[in-house]
């Protein structure tokens, strides 16, 4: 090769960089490593953590432990799905086409909208595109987001905001653990917001109005953008029976593990009249020449590299992986199976809270309806609460005031403080949850 | 006919089109189901306050070995960088090491839930800081967050942390510059994060215009935004005249780091006057593109810019233990958790594999690679620009194009046919009949030659058979496909109620 292309050593080819900027001496890193090192350093890494799945867990808060069925992996570990590119070439990308056309088809069939993308990084992004896809939709700027969505969700929407071009109106209160609808109906009331941006379930776990949300919204000339969770789904009406437009979320329940808050993937759906303002990639269902059924990537004047700056979205690598695995989840499940999971993660979670209740050591602070994830509030100090339990190998839930110190929840400090948010899946079992109970009645 | 094949190599036959996953089972198929249940359960709705579904989504209920038969059929019609070469310029498509994909399933990193507390995931810390540490040398650019999922995200938040900056100085600009050569993501974050986008045409050699640009340059400008080396595998000889040019007026410059592969180990972006860069860790650095996701996109700045970095960032205390912490004046957040920390578990095997001296290899044979094929090709296609590409390179169809009337799309449809993945085409917009050709460090050199010869027999067949090229692919799962009518009527999902 190097007589072919006419030089002495591969290094000559690097003088076309000026001297000025070449790097001199190499790079301080360590050198290589045999693929034996690599592999015992990698496990001594892995060794020292220990992980949630290896320990009782009552986190939840967006990620969460569901049982991944085997046949996840087996799938998604198909080196023609997992080792290909974006499917810009149909005619050898018809399994990653098809996979996605299915995909969108089960996140339609969740969440009751029209049209889904083919997934987008996380819920937390999902959710931003929601905003700014409601706001091209109405030609408005200014976004109304309720304090019960996610505090990291919340976050990540701020920080696009500050950046970019919409503008947060002030925050409607928390009211008994949901959101304040009298302030809703208030701030809505100046007439230019663009998206009414709410959580169900919420943060706290708590069940929202969405039908009383959406009226609001639409009242206004806003559009509804709804964040859920779609194993609940399986058993919670879906938010387009409620008026949503925009539902989004995270998706990493459906056969994702959690690998430490991701890669998971946000799926986003809304209705078939704002299509051409969704973000991301979408594929359609065609023919080839031979008048074959065919899947294509589509829509694509919508995308950034045919539209540039007047794109949807500047999206362009997604999370197909992921959701190719949350394909493979909901077929693996099925429509009785899924419905199956989330009932018995919402028996089981009602199951721990009456448990928790019982032991005289937790109060709730407010009654509202909820999935598998609820909130009380500890009598004691959570941190310390929080180290028992782990020395007893529980996750004891997740702290609402760590969550405090990255963002405001909007809530009483005094009472905030106390708060502790708790995920149940149908992983865990009645005697771990009894355990549990009992530890921490003995704290 | 004969020249035509009947099933692509790499591939396994194509055996018609596909059902659909929802159309088989039946009601009563199972695969997967929860334990029984080991608690009271009364009223699912009441227990929901009313809010329980009334009507269940229309999901399959199909057996496991439907779905295994479902997905082997649906992988075999697709191709990925294990079925053949996929020089895909820009991308990077270079080989997945599989110890990578058993280190990122390992239950001490894909069991960590994000909020578990630092002191029972010390390793996945440790790791991130690893990575974060040594995306730092490799750039020259000692500020890292891992944050960025993709590439796109990863230059959104360097223009975010850009902005920030600007406006901590009270001097919040409007305005950023690319050329005509950007991938599309830059101008689109650009306006994402609301700045105003100008276009600057490049130079005869698809270099930056260095006039054009110091025209363009004025105290409104908040960043330029280059890709070196560039879209048509050249390293833009001026770099560090243009970044010193963007520096005379307050604005910051931006790499997109797309393109680092080429000089891992030989040059450094901050060494070059950059201030900030991403990263694609599913390029550089080997991490499966997974069918079009997930990356990481990590961004890597300045010691100026990086108490703005979005975080949380991992750190590591003065007694050895490791933990998570924000910068000084951050951006904030640019989503949830940490990054796609099973990406980065990859990304770090692969650095740590490799080492310093491996990295550098990876530049020299990637480098050698494409400037074999560009020597191999050039007497048979228009080659723009020259002499040395880095890289990559970019070829012209041009010549077959006015002589037989055979296009690029064509040519990149007929090499499908003998199982290779075409090159980017048609782009970058400045070369006719655009070829953007990226071999990778990782393809023998059989496979190089194996490319040159049926890339120099579609070029023959041009000449003499266009109408074969231009009917191509002949043996390919489906063949070219009604893009027009998907778009005209978009069917975007099954539709449970009708059954299609």
């Amino acid at each position: 090769m190097l007589r072919a292309v006419g030089v002495a050593i591969s290094d000559d080819l690097f003088d076309v960089i000026p001297k000025a900027v070449r790097l001199e001496g190499g790079l301080n890193l360590p050198q290589g490593l045999t693929e034996i090192e690599l592999d015992s350093q990698l496990r001594a890494l892995a060794d020292s953590n220990e992980p949630a799945t290896s320990l009782v867990s009552f986190l939840g808060a967006g990620c969460y432990d569901h049982y991944i069925p085997s046949v996840v992996d087996h799938v998604i570990s198909k080196p023609e799905f997992f080792t290909a590119y974006t499917p810009y070439q149909p005619e050898v990308s018809q399994g990653t086409l098809q996979s996605i056309y299915e995909y969108q088809s089960m996140i339609c069939a969740l969440t009751g909208m029209d049209v889904s993308n083919a997934s987008m990084y996380d819920g937390a992004t999902a959710l931003v595109e929601g905003a700014l896809m409601a706001a091209r939709v109405t030609k408005r700027h200014r976004v109304l987001c309720s304090p019960t969505v996610h505090p990291e969700w919340q976050n990540t929407l701020v920080t696009y905001a500050d950046a970019g071009t919409l503008e947060i109106a002030d925050y409607p209160a928390v009211e008994g653990g949901l959101t304040s609808l009298p302030d809703v109906a208030a701030q809505l009331a100046s007439g230019d917001i663009a998206a009414l941006v709410v959580q169900s379930p919420n943060f706290f776990g708590g069940l929202e109005d969405l039908g009383e949300l959406a009226r609001l919204a639409h009242e206004a000339g806003a559009l509804l953008v709804v964040a859920s969770n779609p194993i609940l789904l399986g058993i919670l009406e879906p938010p387009a029976s409620f008026g949503a437009d925009i539902v989004v979320g995270e998706g990493q329940a459906l056969g994702n593990p959690m690998s430490y808050g991701g890669p998971g993937l946000g799926f986003f759906a809304c209705r078939s009249a704002h299509v051409r303002q969704m973000p991301g990639r979408v594929v359609g269902r065609t023919t080839d020449v031979d008048g074959n059924g065919a899947f294509v990537l589509t829509l694509a004047t919508r995308e950034q590299h045919i539209r540039r700056e007047k794109a949807t979205s500047n999206i362009c690598s997604n999370h197909a992986l992921n959701a190719l695995a949350a394909s493979v989840y909901l077929a693996a499940v099925g429509q009785n199976g899924l419905a199956g999971i989330a009932r018995a993660s919402v028996a089981k979670a009602h199951y721990l809270r009456d448990a928790l209740l019982a032991t005289g050591k937790f109060t709730s602070p407010w009654e509202t309806s909820f999935g598998y994830e609820f909130t009380l509030a500890y009598e004691g100090d959570v941190a310390a609460m929080h180290t028992a339990m782990l020395d007893h190998g529980f996750l004891a839930g997740v702290s609402v005031a760590d969550v405090e110190a990255e963002w405001p929840t909007g809530l009483d400090s005094a009472l905030a403080e106390h708060l502790v948010v708790f995920a149940v899946t149908e992983k865990r079992t009645r005697p771990e949850m009894d355990a549990f109970a009992q530890e921490v009645a003995s704290l | 006919m004969t020249e035509k094949l009947t099933h692509t190599p790499g591939m396994a036959p194509a055996r018609g089109p596909r059902e659909l996953i929802f159309e088989l089972g039946s009601p009563e198929s199972r695969c997967v189901e929860a334990a029984p249940l080991d608690v009271p359960l009364t009223s699912v709705d009441e227990m929901l306050g009313g809010y329980g579904r009334k009507v269940a989504p229309v999901l399959p209920n199909v057996t496991e070995l439907e779905i295994m038969r479902h997905y082997t059929h649906l992988a075999s019609m697709n191709f990925g960088v294990d079925s053949g070469m996929y020089p895909l310029g820009s991308c990077t498509m270079k080989y997945n090491p599989r110890i990578n994909e058993d280190a990122c399933r390992l239950p001490g990193f894909a069991g960590l839930h994000p909020y578990q507390p630092e002191e029972t995931a010390q390793g996945a810390l440790e790791l991130m800081v690893g990575l974060s540490d040594a995306l730092a040398e490799i750039s020259g650019l000692p500020g890292v967050s891992l944050q960025p999922a993709a590439g796109a995200h990863g230059e959104l938040s360097t223009l975010m942390v850009f902005r920030a900056a600007h406006t901590a100085k009270g001097d919040p600009r409007k305005k950023v510059i690319i050329p005509d050569t950007a991938h599309g993501t830059n101008p689109a974050s650009v306006t994402m994060c609301g700045y105003e986008a100008i276009t600057i045409p490049s130079n005869e050699q698809g270099g930056v215009d260095l006039d054009a640009l110091k025209a363009a340059l004025d105290t409104d400008v908040a960043a330029f935004m280059l890709t070196n080396p560039n879209t048509v595998g050249l390293f833009d000889e001026n770099i560090l005249a243009i970044t010193e040019a963007v520096h005379a007026v307050g604005a910051y410059a931006y790499c997109d780091g797309a393109n680092l592969n080429a000089i891992l180990g030989k040059a450094r972006p901050g060494d070059m006057g950059f201030d900030g860069m991403h990263i694609n860790l599913h390029k550089t650095f080997s991490t499966p593109h997974g069918g079009g996701g997930p990356g990481s996109g990590p961004i890597c700045v300045s010691d100026e810019l990086a108490p703005f970095l979005p975080g949380p960032l991992p750190v590591e205390f003065e007694d050895g233990s490791f933990g998570l912490g924000w910068p000084e004046s951050t951006i904030g957040r640019v989503r949830a958790g940490y990054g796609n920390f099973g990406v980065m578990v990859r990304a770090y095997a692969y650095v740590i594999a490799l080492g310093a001296e491996g990295l550098t290899e990876v530049a020299e044979q990637a480098v050698l690679s494409a400037n074999y094929l560009k020597v191999r090709l050039q007497g048979t296609f228009d080659v723009p620009y020259g002499p040395t590409c880095m890289h990559e390179f970019v070829m012209s169809g041009g010549k077959q194009k006015r002589e037989s009337g055979v296009r690029t799309l064509d040519m990149a449809k007929r090499l499908l046919d003998f199982g290779f993945h075409p090159p980017t085409i048609y782009f970058p917009h400045l070369v006719d009949e655009a070829m953007m050709i990226e071999p990778t460090e990782t393809e023998p050199l059989e496979a190089l030659d194996a490319f040159v010869a049926v890339m120099i027999r579609i070029a023959a067949e041009a000449a003499s058979d266009p109408e074969l090229v231009k009917g191509s692919p002949y043996s390919t799962p489906v063949r070219r496909l009604d893009e027009a009518g998907a778009a005209r009527n978009p069917d975007l999902r099954w539709n449970p109620s009708t059954g299609e």
